[in-house]
């Protein structure tokens, strides 16, 4: 089966570079063997919220030339970073995700401890704040769902607290919910969204929540609504009435499975072919050495060819490197890693400090080529958290790495 | 040091990270309180059933076997087989008469056929479904595919000779639904095959797959059917050195998956010989190996329906790529949703309401779409979405079967 170019998992990074090319008019197929990490995302996308030295960022773009030369900021350059991370507003909106933030400026997001982190591009439903000590209100409300435990209301009163907001905590029960409450297992963000989301539900929401205000000027809710449809986010705001913040869960993530679905249906509608669950194990390749072919575990012997091969494979979490207790490695195409030397180097035993096995990944050109065994080739691009030379959880750039090696390599295929 | 590494058990539970993606994707936990979900009945459960049995759930019978949680697992758990495997190990064992019947594809296919027209015209009668609601628990506002009364392999007999004058041959798995409920589909295969140049034959004795039978914890009898089908698949593509297609993606799911995760059922050497007929067609055409020429007149908006197995195998590309070429269709894809069937479990009164509220979101997108018919690869899908939605289901080699110019493709193919 034959495309013009063949991309290598289908999280963030694989859609955001696929819809480019398709939308382009390119023919594209991803083939993704599970879902993606951005079914545990805040619904926030981060650029970069401190350094390798612990500083904390205030204006990322400028802060890119404080990086060492291998952080993917620094192959792709700052102005290059600027220009895409100034057209991500609109490539989202174009698929249908309203997203806001401003590269120049981090704003912060509550996490669902109450914990506040550097974020750039923030999904519609939650509410950016200015600064890391911003009161959210004078007043607030957090009501949470009966029997629902992902969602901490004391350490988030707590937080809130500290910046001066009065907090009262209650909780509504629905008669709809309590066929979901019959398995503790089962009482999860997706699955509640999955019933608040019908008609008629999500209004009774809407109104006990209503019931519960006592003058309060913030409202503050889990993240648990329109897993397929955002409209019923703003649907809720509106019933409401008053200011309302929600607060992402613990995963799954709601919004971050309906952004992955909505990117999805994009990248489809623009006749990009999704292989779900199918898992890439081996390539072929020309007498130039560029990659002729890949083989996967579905099409077995039907080998799927491309002029151009992109791995957006993810990290140690989606498999795209593979570690075993001597050694980490790229497994489809063996490609040359970034990689800590010395073993003791990979972590720390302090599991809250920062971890460089985070930061391993593939080493590319400055048009994010892959080599192997120290030979470039030529059509064979790397993107996302597969990329090395950047920590995504300590220094909070996961997204913006994502999105930004996702357009650049789509532009220098469409270049070519 | 490689402890880590080897110490991996045969359906890989301990690959599990906990992250829930799989319960997202099951189609039954939003529409079913009672069932566990994939994550607490597969490797959850399976960590606790591995220190006592007495831990197995019988509400692991509300699992689908739709291998949907398979497909989204970012950590490649093998969770429908765990919890089918769980089902098998630990179940009571003893199927009940209505799950018997249910199961039993095959025999009770070679009854109803020799009385096709009474059971056809019984089946549907009010005093026969109260009886099969109240007593046999099979759900009364289901509708019964009709039995036919001459079976698809006695039909064959009739032709099986001018099978040999083709110059390539290949073997075709039917399965129970074409030989006893709609032989035409048989007869597509045959015609559409004939018109690439390939006589098509018979596989020697076939028995039916299983999957009914493994879904109502018939093991024993599924063994030997499968232990049976595997040795006509050798000995067609071993000693005939015939590859064998099919067109059920249910019976190709089970003879190539199930077999060995859940039956242990060694299919090796053979796998690989065994494949969907439009994926067949589709290497031949991509090789330079066939050649289709279409009607001109064929007009037809079709939506197409991914079946869980065919889900689960990758291969609904091949079917949609095919009816994609024929001039004249303009097709949808439609979002991959279970129908709510799963074989023989909506057939059951206890599971009626979840199967029908499963298929809804697929019913609705059908009704929508409002196509002038429906393509799948599944029987069963077939009959679940045709009394669910009023719109005919065809399979992709039907459709190429009527849409194509049988005779210029069959001199193009000389
Ligand atoms: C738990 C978690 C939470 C995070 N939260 C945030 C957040 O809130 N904000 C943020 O900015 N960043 C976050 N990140 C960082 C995140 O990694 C990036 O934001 C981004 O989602 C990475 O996308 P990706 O496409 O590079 O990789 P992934 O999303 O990991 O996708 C890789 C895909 O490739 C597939 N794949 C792998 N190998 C193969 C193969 N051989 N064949 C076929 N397919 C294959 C996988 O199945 C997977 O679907 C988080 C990361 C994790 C792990
Ligand atoms: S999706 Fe896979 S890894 Fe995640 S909880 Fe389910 S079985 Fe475990
Ligand atoms: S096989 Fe289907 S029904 Fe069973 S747990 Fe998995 S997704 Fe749910």
């Amino acid at each position: 089966m034959k495309f013009d170019t063949i991309i290598i998992g289908g999280g963030l990074s694989g859609l955001v570079c696929g819809i480019r090319l398709q939308k382009a008019g390119r023919k594209c197929a991803i083939v993704s063997a599970g879902q993606s990490a951005m079914h545990f995302s805040s619904g926030t996308f981060d650029l970069l919220g401190r350094l390798p030295d612990g500083t904390p960022v205030d204006d990322p773009i400028e802060a890119i030339s404080k990086l060492d030369g291998g952080h993917p900021y620094s192959i792709l350059g700052a102005d290059s970073v600027e220009k895409y991370a100034a057209e991500a507003e609109d490539f989202f909106a174009g698929c249908g995700i309203k997203v806001s933030g401003n590269a120049h400026k981090n704003t912060w997001r509550v996490t669902p401890t109450g914990e506040r982190k550097p974020s750039w591009l923030t999904i519609s439903d939650f509410t950016p704040l200015e600064a890391k000590d911003s009161a959210i209100g004078s007043k607030a409300l957090i009501v949470n769902i009966l029997g629902y435990l992902d969602f901490n209301t004391r350490f988030l009163a707590d937080s809130f607290e500290r910046q001066g907001t009065s907090c009262r905590i209650e909780s509504i029960k629905l008669d709809e919910m309590e066929r979901l409450r019959k398995n503790p297992s089962e009482m999860r963000a997706t699955n509640i969204a999955r019933v608040m989301d019908r008609d008629g539900v999500w209004e009774k929401a809407a109104a006990k929540v209503k019931e519960k205000l006592q003058g309060e000027d913030v409202l503050v809710l889990p993240a648990v609504f329109g897993l397929k449809d955002a409209s019923v986010v703003e649907k809720m705001r509106e019933a409401i009435g008053v200011r309302t913040m929600f607060i992402a869960t613990m995963p799954p993530s709601v919004p971050g499975i309906r952004s992955q679905l909505t990117l999805r249906a994009e990248f489809e509608k623009a006749g990009g072919r999704f292989f779900l669950g199918d898992t890439v194990v081996d390539a072929d390749y020309n007498e130039d050495g560029t990659v002729k072919s890949i083989g996967t575990v579905n099409f077995g012997d039907i080998r799927l060819y491309a002029d151009d091969f992109v791995l957006a494979s993810g990290s140690f979490f989606s498999k795209g490197l593979i570690a075993t207790p001597e050694k980490v490695c790229e497994p489809v195409f063996g490609a040359d890693l970034t990689i800590a030397e010395g073993r003791d180097n990979w972590f720390d035993r302090n599991f809250w400090k920062r971890q460089n096995y985070i930061s391993f990944g593939a080493t590319v050109s400055s048009s994010l080529n892959v080599s192997v065994e120290g030979r470039e080739i030529a059509n064979l691009y790397a993107i996302g958290s597969l990329v090395g030379g950047c920590n995504a959880l300590y220094e909070g750039c996961g997204g913006g790495v994502a999105i930004i090696t996702a357009m650049k390599a789509a532009d220098v295929i469409l270049e070519k | 040091m490689n402890m880590q590494e080897k110490n991996i058990s045969e359906n890989n539970f301990e690959q599990c990270i906990k992250c829930t993606v799989c319960t997202v994707y099951c189609p039954v936990v939003p529409v079913n309180p009672l069932y566990p979900g994939p994550k607490q009945a597969g490797p959850d459960g399976e960590r606790l059933r591995l220190k006592k049995g007495l831990f197995f759930d019988d509400t692991l019978k509300y699992c689908l076997n739709c291998k949907r949680c398979e497909v989204a697992c970012p950590s490649g758990v093998r969770i429908g087989d765990i919890i089918q495997a769980a089902r098998i190990k630990y179940g009571s064992g003893s199927p009940k008469l209505r799950d018997m019947i249910l199961a039993n594809t095959d025999f009770m296919g070679s009854v109803a056929t020799v009385a096709a027209p009474v059971v056809n015209a019984t089946l549907g009668l009010k005093p026969v479904k109260a009886v099969m609601d109240g007593v046999l628990k099979v759900d009364k506002r289901r509708t019964f595919p009709k039995y036919t009364s001459k079976k698809f392999e006695s039909w064959y007999k009739g032709i099986a000779s001018s099978q040999d004058s083709f110059g390539k041959h290949v073997s075709y798995f039917h399965g129970c639904y074409v030989n006893y409920n709609y032989p035409q589909l048989g007869k597509d295969v045959i015609t559409v095959m004939n018109a690439l140049g390939y006589g098509v034959h018979l596989l020697e004795n076939e028995k039916c797959c299983g999957t009914a039978l493994i879904s109502n914890g018939m093991i024993d009898q599924a063994k030997r059917n499968a232990e049976h089908n595997i040795g006509s698949l050798r000995k067609s593509v071993q000693e005939k050195k015939m590859p064998v297609i099919g067109a059920s993606s249910s019976c190709m799911f089970t003879i190539r998956d199930e077999y060995p995760h859940l039956l242990g059922v060694d299919n090796k050497d053979v796998r690989d010989s065994f494949e969907l007929a439009t994926r067949f067609i589709y290497r031949l055409i991509e090789d330079g190996k066939a050649k289709l020429v279409f009607k001109k007149d064929y007009k037809a908006n079709v939506a197409y329906h991914t079946p869980c197995h065919m889900e689960r195998l990758g291969w609904s590309i091949f079917s949609t790529e095919l009816i994609r070429i024929i001039p004249g269709v303009t097709l949808t894809v439609l979002d991959s949703n279970c129908c709510g069937i799963a074989g023989t479990y909506g057939f059951k009164k206890e599971n009626y309401e979840v199967s029908q509220a499963i298929g809804k979101p697929l019913f609705d997108q059908i009704g929508r779409i409002a196509p002038d018919y429906v393509a799948c690869d599944c029987e069963t899908c077939k009959w679940q979405i045709e009394m669910s939605t009023g719109v005919t289901v065809k399979n992709p080699i039907s459709i190429l079967a009527e849409a194509l110019d049988l005779e210029a493709t069959a001199a193009a193919n000389r």
